[in-house]
């Protein structure tokens, strides 16, 4: 919404530094995102276009001679094409400085000469006209400087953000009401009426069908109307305001909205059977044609008006029809001033795509209680503008739906004062309230005031709503800044801890964090190489591309070390830990999010992988066991592992399937670790607990043994049958050496692992160290057909 | 010769065989012959017996005097052998460290998490908890019990995505077990929801966590993106609280030279509502082209929590009061390192995540 300091200056006394203003209204939360201050434009003067003819060498420019003063025309260049002779033109002539700071000089374009410019409202700041130059009204003085001839040097544009809960603020009344407020100056919408002639009797009829559609509908007679054009004032008003000026009733129209919030629809009365309209709801299916000459298919819940046939000759609040559209040869007008139901107007606005200053205006709610100040307003506008005046026939006639009731709310200064965080008095509270027109009076209870709500503030019902209009008006900014503090301490959760240390043993490990997009192609998830029958998808989404939530990390991380492939960045290691998605078999439950931890290391076999899964094990105090286990989804079919901790599956460990590496065109063999982050960080804070065992202070012994065991066996199983063999006094074991040679037999291999005995209590004996030795050899030659190498 | 000629002569016998040598190996090969019995100095000692007791006394120390002079000349030679081979050694394993070849991989937080993790511990160090939620939310969650109905016109302010479960596609967790969609989370606010379910008040949490929208992704708009949102629910809270509480967090966050404004707005979920605006970090106040002038930029949204949203989450709003507020993570990211395109965050490429 933009507002003119002059127009907010014919309701209240407005005066100061127009960026103070901004901050003012800023401040009232109406967010000021431009102040412009319309300064004289020197230079820029009224001329008038002598002649046009084309450039003899440039096809998109014309030549142009302008008047001044009366003087010899002056030849100009001009790149428009909108303007014909005898029209008047702003002209910035040389030397002049444009608002956007480019200094019109004299120059040739193509070898003609160009002795100034003639300028577009765009040009000069008077608006968003880019399209052509600004043809001017006849009635201006040739040659003179064009602001003031205008009337508009030192008045002030600001372009505010209004929120959708202040249908009251898309008026210029409505901002001069809250900012006389701030500035403690009086604020007064002017009586102005015209005075009847004759009766209406029988020239119009306005019946309401549905009370709710439309709660009130104002309308009157105006008969004597030629339409023809508005008056510069009004016409450089309604350009400022960003209004296109198209002729004398539909700019009245226009100005009386933008002054009043109130949008008001005319139609030639001439074409309105008996004068009569109705209102009513669409049948599904039904058709009109609207002003702008398309048709329109309508649906149920959009309101119409109907002439007496019932025929539809507009949709309510939102276009009027072509049937009774006002032209050159309207005498008499019926003119509406209508309120309507908000949603209703959203919903055809918005499908219709016919969103508009009027339908801005009504999808807010506007004021019910001005219509006839409005109706009023336009009769006046129209007199004035109207050579010879105009006829205003009969009274107002005035149609109610279902009107709103008029809200009174106790409003508790208590309340407030601890709700605002400062202690307000009943007395400053009522003088906040009532220069934005609420109503206020004490009631029995000495706490409480009733507050009255004005009908121009629909948003506006309890106690806590009245609350934020004091804080706005008392200013959000002079209320004071206190701390609450917890009565608990602030902390981290144990999870949330943990998952910290698990991203930190990844970058310690030397991985980057990668961000993959979390939606897939639908084809992703078996280019991954992975198998899910029922993937979550999207209802709407944007793209196929990205129409299924992932069920893996996988797709994500291996698009990501193909994406740094295809730019040479190989040898990417990458992680990524959040949630996964799966439908839940429970029909009446949200999708399964489970969170994962994913790695991706590039140019690396299957240890890297089990190496960092050490890694994690030895900081999270776990014991994932490993399972070689062939054709793991994703996985290389002979290359991978299920992690387990104890009897709970929460991952998988290995390589990439060669043909997966294929699919998103990596060249190296990748290492890849997905493990449930969710359950690994549970039985973490299990292990936490676990307690600390006392450093023996004995000597200890090494012992270490190779066995040759077949292939089939998993070192990891040997290792359990040394553990539980070795007993208590078993402080370490490591596997050292892994050795294949033809020497061995065939499908075998040798596994040599190193194991330190030491005792708590005492120093173990070479015959104890040798029992245990003993103990070794025969537990893992008798469980796993090996052999002790010699 | 006296005896005292024949020690002076063993003594200058046993030096000159130390200036012959050159290094400790052959240092060591003349020691037999300087210390020791079979040494000629060694060999004197016997004289001992020879002489008068009472010369006894002089002989011995003049054979101690000689031996001390060996000695010492021994250490002496050794010393200067040492320090050469010590040279020679050190010399030798001279090394040009701007020849290393490798550094050890130093892995990299995604520049979100770090942005998080940062915001999370300011909050922490002002007391609060860190609360998590689901990301595919009911709209009872995301909208219904944050005061936005399903004709509210607001929710048009949110571009929803929503999930198709099939037959699931509504499930019946709406107010009176009425079905509700199921969507992506458009903002972190349904935590806060959950959170003031499952806990009475005072509840003092921040709720950080991905958010989606169906938007396009532009430099300024991703489809999916990161907030982190604060809920405060306690006796007597007002809205200078919130001022007080967010100014605290702004100088812990973005130092001291930047403090913050609240600017009335509208939001369903919030009454009073507000716009939050912080000093423009880039000209700290003095105005620039990013604050457009103002010298403030707007950060996020916040108010005191609706009375409907309390009712909804089962909190009596005479009794309690709340606020909450909740910014763009990915945008402080942005800011902190003057990225221009947020596109940049998620393309994964090493090259930008390794600069962070
Ligand atoms: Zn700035």
């Amino acid at each position: 919404m933009k507002v003119l300091l002059s127009w907010l200056r014919e309701f209240a006394p407005i005066e100061g530094d127009p960026h103070e203003l901004a901050d003012h209204m800023s401040d009232l939360g109406m967010a000021v995102e431009a102040t412009q201050i319309l300064n004289s434009l020197d230079g820029v003067v009224v001329a008038r276009v002598a002649d046009l003819r084309p450039h003899p060498k440039a096809d998109r420019i014309q030549l142009v001679d302008v008047e001044i003063d009366n003087g010899e025309p002056m030849q100009v260049c001009c790149g428009a094409f909108n303007m014909s002779v005898g029209d008047l033109i702003p002209f910035a002539t040389i030397g002049t400085v444009m608002p956007d700071g480019m200094e019109i000089a004299q120059r040739k374009m193509r070898g003609e000469m160009s002795n100034g410019m003639c300028c577009s409202a765009a040009e000069l700041g008077l608006g968003a006209d880019h399209d052509g130059i600004m043809i001017l009204p006849d009635n201006l003085e040739t040659g003179a400087p064009l602001m003031q001839e205008l009337g508009l040097v030192g008045d002030v544009l600001w372009d505010l953000e209004i929120n959708p809960n202040r249908p009251d603020a898309m008026s210029i009344a409505g901002v001069a009401r809250d900012l006389a407020a701030r500035l403690n100056v009086p604020f007064q919408i002017p009586e102005r009426s015209v005075t009847p002639t004759g009766s209406d009797q029988g020239l119009a009829s306005i019946e309401i069908a549905d009370g709710d559609l439309c709660p009130r509908f104002t309308g009157r007679v105006l008969t004597g109307v030629s339409v023809g054009e508005s008056p510069l004032w009004m016409q450089m008003r309604l350009t400022l305001l960003g209004m296109r000026p198209i002729n004398s009733v539909v700019d009245v129209s226009n100005y009386v909205m933008l002054e009043l919030g109130t949008p008001n629809h005319t139609y030639d009365l001439s074409l309105l059977p008996n004068g009569h309209i109705g209102v009513r709801r669409a049948t599904a299916g039904e058709k009109i044609t609207t002003l702008d000459d398309q048709e329109r298919t309508l649906q149920s819940n959009d309101g119409v008006i109907v002439n007496e046939a019932d025929e539809p000759i507009g949709i309510a609040g939102v276009m009027g029809g072509a049937s009774t559209e006002i032209s050159d040869s309207t005498n008499s007008v019926l003119l509406e001033l209508a309120c309507w139901e908000p949603e209703s107007i959203a919903r055809t606005s918005q499908r219709l795509g016919l969103r508009s200053e009027a339908s801005a205006r009504f999808e807010r709610g506007t004021d019910w209680q001005i219509s006839v100040t409005a109706v009023e307003r336009f009769c006046d506008l129209l007199n004035e503008i109207t050579p010879g005046g105009i006829e205003v026939v009969g009274e107002v006639l005035d149609v109610a739906g279902t009107t709103r009731d008029t809200i009174s709310v106790p409003v508790r200064t208590s309340r407030v004062s601890m709700l605002l965080g400062r202690e307000f008095s009943s007395e400053e509270i009522r003088d906040l309230l009532t220069p934005i027109g609420f109503g206020v009076e004490p009631t029995d209870d000495g706490d409480a005031q009733l507050v009255t709500i004005p009908s121009f503030r629909p948003d506006t019902e309890t106690e806590t709503d009245v609350a934020e209009e004091i804080a706005r008006h008392y200013g959000y900014g002079r209320l004071g800044t206190t701390v609450p503090r917890s009565p608990d301490a602030g902390r981290l959760s144990p999870e949330q801890k943990l998952r910290r240390v698990i991203r930190q043993i990844m970058t310690g490990a030397g991985l980057i964090e990668a961000m993959p997009n979390p939606f897939l192609a639908p084809g992703d998830i078996n280019r991954a190489g992975l198998v899910v029958e029922e993937p979550v998808r999207l209802l709407n989404p944007l793209a196929v591309e990205e129409s299924v939530l992932r069920p893996s990390l996988l797709p994500g991380l291996l698009a990501a070390v193909s994406y740094n492939y295809s730019h040479r960045n190989t040898g990417v290691e990458l992680f990524e830990t959040g949630a996964v998605f799966e439908v839940s078999d429970d029909s009446s439950a949200l999708p399964v999010e489970s969170e994962h931890l994913g790695a991706l290391i590039s140019d690396a076999d299957a240890f890297a992988a089990t190496s960092l899964l050490k890694a994690l094990g030895s900081a999270l105090k776990l014991k994932f066991d490993l399972t070689n286990t062939d054709g793991l989804p994703g996985l290389h079919p002979t290359r991978g592992a299920r992690i387990n901790l104890g009897d709970t599956e929460v991952g998988s460990v290995g390589e990439i399937d060669p043909a997966v590496l294929r699919n998103y065109e990596i060249e190296d063999r990748c290492a890849w670790l997905s493990i449930r982050l969710d359950l690994v960080i549970e039985a973490a804070i299990s292990a936490q607990g676990t307690p600390y065992q006392p450093v023996s202070t004995f000597p200890s012994s090494d012992v270490d043994l190779a066995f040759v065991v077949a292939e089939e066996v998993q070192a990891s199983a040997i290792e359990t049958t040394l553990r539980d063999a070795a007993g208590e006094e078993l402080q370490s074991l490591r596997l050292f050496d892994v050795f294949r040679s033809e020497q061995l037999d065939e499908g075998a291999r040798s596994l040599a692992f190193s194991l330190r005995l030491q005792a708590n209590d005492k120093t173990m004996t070479d015959e104890e160290v040798g029992t245990v030795r003993q103990r070794c050899i025969e537990a893992v030659e008798s469980t796993h057909q090996a052999t002790l190498r010699a | 010769m006296s005896v005292y000629e024949q020690i002076a002569e063993a003594q200058a016998a046993a030096i000159s065989e130390i200036e012959k040598t050159s290094d400790l190996e052959s240092l060591k090969a003349v020691e037999p012959m300087l210390f020791g019995k079979k040494s000629t100095l060694g060999g004197l000692k016997r004289l001992m017996a020879e002489v008068d007791a009472e010369e006894r006394a002089t002989v011995g120390q003049a054979l101690n005097q000689a031996q001390e002079a060996v000695r010492e000349a021994h250490a002496s030679a050794r010393d200067t052998f040492e320090s050469a081979s010590r040279r020679v050694q050190l010399e030798a394993e001279r090394l040009d460290l701007t020849e290393s070849l490798q550094a050890p991989a130093r892995g990299h937080l995604h520049l979100v998490t770090q942005t998080m993790e940062r915001l999370e511990d300011v909050f922490v160090g002002m007391g609060f908890t860190v609360s998590e939620g689901p990301q595919a939310e009911t709209d009872w969650y995301n909208f219904e019990a944050l005061n936005l109905p399903a004709a509210h016109p607001a929710r048009s302010m949110f571009d929803t995505l929503y999930l198709d479960l099939g037959e699931r596609t509504e499930i019946g967790d709406g107010e009176g077990g009425e079905a509700t969609n199921i969507l992506l989370r458009t903002h972190t606010s349904p935590v806060q929801v959950r959170v003031m379910e499952s806990a009475a008040p005072p509840i003092y949490t921040v709720c950080p966590g991905r958010v989606f929208r169906r938007d396009t992704a532009d430099a300024s708009h991703m489809p999916v993106f990161h907030q982190i949102e604060g809920l405060v629910v306690d006796r007597g809270i007002s809205l200078s609280d919130l001022a007080g509480t967010l100014n605290e967090f702004t100088a812990a966050y973005f130092g001291g030279a930047i403090s913050s404004r609240l600017r009335p707005s509208y939001f369903p979920f919030t009454e009073p509502s507000a716009e939050f605006d912080i000093t423009c970090v880039i000209c700290e106040g003095a105005g620039c082209q990013t604050c457009q002038r103002t010298g403030w930029i707007e950060l996020g949204g916040c108010g005191m929590v609706h009375p409907n949203v309390l009712a909804n989450c089962g909190v009596d709003s005479e009794e309690w009061t709340g606020f909450a507020f909740g910014f763009g993570i990915d945008r402080l990211a942005l800011m902190r390192y003057g990225i221009k395109d947020l596109r940049d965050m998620y393309t994964n490429d090493v090259r930008f995540l390794k600069q962070f």
